[in-house]
């Protein structure tokens, strides 16, 4: 329960409020994870935020984290910089289903900062590119100027990831699609019987997502969604971030889409 | 060389349409091959001829005083561009713009509307599937004024 102290070692501006942070373990060893698992990050004064991990999970050394500023603390934890420490608890919560979809084609499908929770699960399926089928990633956002990691999805595409990017508007000069992510399922082409879909964005979207991918065939029980709720001791403890019988920071908060559907129901959870 | 008809089959408007039907609609179109940074239609324009994109991409845009042209949707092979020739006035409400060399079938809409009068059965399946593709673009356009990721709540 006690936060570890991690060092700032680099800060980058990925867009106007968003900001990728690597960190080095000051007094324990690598923070070795999964993909999809995330930390409580903390900046003193300011508070305690969960956040997905975004970084190699075959490089534990450095630990990664790319955050919005939309509060006290994640707005402190994206002013912190290079030699800042913050405090770290975790890593916690369920991973993305990488090892059991070996065999599979698999669709990632992220929205807006979404993507970030996803990139460690695209960078372990890259570096064992041969166990997989087709890997897909569609990837929407608000506007060109708010993407995510643009430079390295062409070093991707050139691993063997098809990446179709969308936003929601944009300017003459942008030439790639406008449109909304869930028409990107559509054109993917994707075999609906071989298929595991992982998505991670903003809840609405992946209900339209998922509804996308059922239309089209692929099941329930092969889609899995990254969930947020109000976590806060991150251990399963204290019960804010309850969905259903559930607690995010504890069974998920990745969630095969089949167990988290009849909860999403519920317009009161 | 694949025939008109079955270049229309291929497109997610008229996949699995019957092959008579095909055949009536390929009667009211061509092949047609346009440069990049072509206008295929233009707001207040006579909407005479929709597309079906074989390949390419046509980017759908508003224009704004001061604020040039806006994209709202880029439209992929397979997709449709342009339902006006459909309704009255017949006037187009948006410019649509190649933003790649395109490879096209333009479909004459008045004489598609005069099969679809002449042949009930015709006209009924052409609008169920013209009205579930409307239905599709309304979807994601509200989802586009949802704005999804203005206030997103995720951990990172």
């Amino acid at each position: 329960m006690v936060p570890e102290p991690f060092e700032v070692l680099s800060r980058r501006r990925d867009t106007a409020d968003t900001w990728t942070l690597e960190l080095a373990a000051c007094e324990r060893g690598p923070l070795e994870f999964l993909p999809g698992q995330f930390t409580m990050l903390c900046a003193g004064g300011a508070g305690e935020v969960p956040i997905s991990i975004s970084g190699d999970p075959d490089r534990p050394e450095t630990l990664v984290h790319t955050v919005r500023a939309v509060g006290l603390a994640t707005a402190a934890i994206c002013s912190s910089a290079p030699g800042r420490v913050l405090g770290v608890r975790g890593p916690f919560g369920t991973p993305w289903p990488v090892q059991a979809a070996e065999g599979a084609d698999v669709v990632i499908a992220a929205g807006g900062i979404g993507l970030a929770p996803l990139r460690p699960a695209v960078l372990w399926m890259l570096a064992r590119r041969e166990r997989y089928g087709r890997l897909v990633l569609l990837y929407g956002g608000r506007a060109p100027d708010q993407l995510l990691y643009m430079e390295e999805l062409k070093e991707w595409a050139a691993r063997g990831l098809e990446v179709l990017v969308t936003v929601d508007s944009a300017g003459p000069e942008w030439l790639g699609h406008v449109g909304v992510v869930t028409r990107l399922v559509r054109r993917a082409g994707i075999d609906p019987g071989s298929a595991v879909a992982i998505t991670c964005g903003p809840e609405v979207m992946m209900r339209f997502i998922v509804a996308a991918l059922v239309e089209l065939g692929v099941s329930r029980e092969r889609i899995h969604a990254s969930m947020e709720r109000n976590m806060q001791c991150g251990i399963g403890h204290c019960g804010h971030c309850q969905l259903g019988p559930t607690l995010v920071c504890r069974d998920g908060p990745v969630y095969r889409w089949s167990e988290l559907a009849p909860w999403l129901a519920i317009r009161e959870l | 060389m694949k025939t008109l008809d079955q270049l229309i089959a291929a497109t997610s408007l008229f996949a699995g349409a019957r092959p008579d039907h095909l055949e009536v609609v390929a009667g009211c179109a061509r092949n047609v091959h346009v440069e990049a940074d072509t206008y295929l239609l233009r707001e207040g324009q006579p909407a005479d001829t929709f597309f079906l994109i074989r390949r390419g991409a046509v980017a759908v845009e508003v224009r704004g005083p001061g604020r040039g042209a806006l994209v709202i949707e880029t439209l992929a092979p397979g997709d449709a561009v342009g339902w006006s020739w459909l309704f009255e006035p017949y006037s187009w409400h948006l410019d649509a713009r190649t933003i790649e060399a395109c490879s096209l079938v333009a479909i004459d809409g008045a004489c598609l509307r005069g099969k679809c009068d002449a042949d009930h059965e015709l006209g009924y399946e052409l609008m169920r599937r013209f009205a579930a593709e409307l239905v599709d673009r309304l979807q994601a356009t509200r989802m586009q004024l949802l704005d999804v990721y203005g206030n997103a709540r995720i951990p990172g």
